[in-house]
């Protein structure tokens, strides 16, 4: 297994709250790795770690260590506009920008230097197809993005999250606003694109998990009390907690 | 029981409807005034635009009510030049500081600077007026020694962009706040910076806001009169540089009516209508770019 994110004993405090305690992972490369557990676990800071999102929380203190290719994401020297360009992000509910559908996937690339318009062009077409979305698009790009269905803004900013070739995408909750049928097409979605990247998701939905994901990790009140490839931690979970939650006895 | 109820229902019913009838009043107040005074401006100014002539009124170059002379260009482009010196200078500064107190500030600033801002806001005009005529007009003349006696277009724009960074502040600060912060958070989350997510994202998000900051602003300094007086020269001749004297309509007004008589004073009421419609079309335009920033 060739771990692409690990984390190292990593806590995390708001105020004097613990939030994360102590949490030790591997995330392999290629992989889908659902993060579930009930709310207040710590599964959506934990998350935000990764891509150092919680910077923009007051007051918060974090320890540990949380390797990225082997280089610790929280060291002084990391330049977090670099760190985010790799590790992707898309939040729980559909943010696009008040802006074109085209204005919106070319904002990253944009972002980091590029200005050629065909090389624009090709990232957005390629960011679109990648994303299930080309078809439905590709005739009022310059429309504005808001005008577009839930699930269709969502693809959207799975487009604009690829738009900058990240290594790793961050999904949080990133279906639970939508409908059955829009979150069937992301799940399609998530399946194809592991071959390229990795992709980490936190979700409520605990078939969502089996049907998708390939290695899970079950928090509890800010532990992270087991995980293991999928199969075998719904089939033969190790800890009576975590048999518990997925048998749904609590959560 | 259910008798006492009834009456007590239609009390209660009666209430309702007297207090209905004092809020309607209360509403017709404001909407009277603003009919009554659109129908003694017009009343009283259009007959002299008549009888000077449109053309003549508007375009006219010169102002010499003694020769029975009513030209009020000089006037109309006084106005234009003070208020559009007054946005070259507020509206950058305003827009900024707008950013900074809605994106950058730390808590133990904003207060005070929300303060700050708030008090400028309530300064009565003729307090900026004599800090422009103690201050700025010195300062001026010590620059521009061989140009200016410190009284022009630059020192009234100076001090009427002062006067306008209240509004432009207030308006574009609260414009920022309605952004969604998920938009700031998504373009971070691309690997944009702090400045570049503002600045690209979440300012044009803002933007039908800000525009309305600035128009409202525009408004403040077209209309402004005292302070504008006591610094601006008044000279009613056609602005020919920014360090010559200029005399703006709402000037023109306030220094001629004490003694005007006849065609004078219904030429300097034909002023006021200018002015209004100035006023006007801001205002339409305000509302224009409020029901854009609706849909």
């Amino acid at each position: 297994m060739n771990a692409i994110i690990e984390s190292r004993n990593l806590k995390l405090w708001y105020g004097d709250h613990q939030v994360l305690k102590s949490i030790s992972m591997e995330i392999p490369e290629h992989e889908i790795t659902a993060l579930i557990g009930p709310s207040g676990c710590g599964k959506s800071t934990f998350l935000k770690t990764l891509n150092r999102m919680n910077d923009l929380v007051g007051n918060v203190r974090i320890t540990g260590e949380v390797n990225y290719n082997g280089k610790n994401i929280y060291s002084p020297e990391v330049d977090v506009t670099k760190l985010r360009r790799e590790i992707g992000m898309v939040f729980q509910k559909p943010n696009p920008f008040p802006m074109s559908i085209y204005e919106n996937v070319a904002y990253g690339p944009k972002t980091h230097g590029i200005r050629s318009k065909t090389e624009l062009d090709g990232i957005v077409e390629e960011s679109l197809k990648a994303s299930a979305l080309w078809e439905e698009v590709k005739d009022r790009l310059k429309t504005s993005a808001l005008g577009l269905s839930g699930g269709q803004q969502q693809r959207l900013c799975i487009a604009r999250a690829i738009s900058v070739h990240p290594s790793v995408i961050l999904m949080d909750e990133s279906t639970a606003s939508l409908d059955p049928v829009s979150t069937g097409k992301i799940e399609d979605l998530l399946m194809e694109l592991k071959s390229q990247y990795t992709v980490i998701m936190v979700t409520h939905n605990m078939q969502q998990a089996v049907r998708i994901s390939d290695r899970c990790a079950f928090f509890l009140m800010g532990e992270l009390v087991e995980s293991g490839s999928t199969e075998q931690l719904f089939a033969k979970p190790q800890d009576k907690r975590t048999e518990a939650y997925i048998t749904g006895r609590f959560g | 029981m259910g008798r006492r109820t009834k009456i007590e229902n239609t009390v209660s019913l009666l209430k309702e409807k007297i207090m209905q009838a004092v809020f309607f009043i209360a509403a017709c107040t404001s909407i009277l005034a603003v009919a009554l005074i659109c129908i003694f401006l017009f009343a009283n100014g259009i007959p002299a635009m008549v009888k000077i002539g449109l053309p003549e009124f508007l375009t006219g170059q010169i102002w010499k009510p003694g020769n029975n002379i009513y030209g009020i260009l000089p006037m109309i482009l006084g106005s234009i030049c003070v208020t559009a010196g007054a946005a070259v200078i507020g509206v950058p500064i305003g827009i900024l500081t707008a950013v900074f107190m809605a994106e950058y500030c730390p808590k133990q600033i904003y207060k005070p600077l929300k303060m700050a801002t708030e008090l400028l806001a309530g300064i009565p005009s003729i307090v900026y007026g004599f800090f422009g005529l103690v201050v700025l007009v010195p300062v001026i003349r010590a620059i521009f020694p061989m140009e200016t006696d410190g009284m022009n277009i630059l020192t009234a724009a100076i001090l009427l962009g002062m006067m306008i960074l209240p509004t432009i502040i207030g308006v574009s600060e609260a414009a920022l706040r309605a952004v969604p912060r998920s938009y700031y958070e998504g373009a971070l989350a691309l690997g944009a910076t702090k400045e570049r997510s503002i600045f690209s994202v979440m300012l044009p998000a803002a933007k039908s806001g800000v525009i309305a900051a600035v128009v409202l602003g525009i408004g403040r300094a077209v209309g402004e009169t005292m302070a504008v007086m006591m610094i601006a020269g008044n000279q009613p001749r056609m602005p020919k540089g920014i360090l010559q004297g200029v005399r703006t309509l709402t000037t023109n007004i306030v220094l001629e009516m004490g003694y005007a008589t006849d065609l004078h004073r219904e030429a300097l009421i034909a002023t006021a209508v200018v002015l209004f419609v100035f006023i006007l079309i801001i205002n339409f335009a305000v509302a224009f770019l409020n029901r854009k920033a609706a849909d």
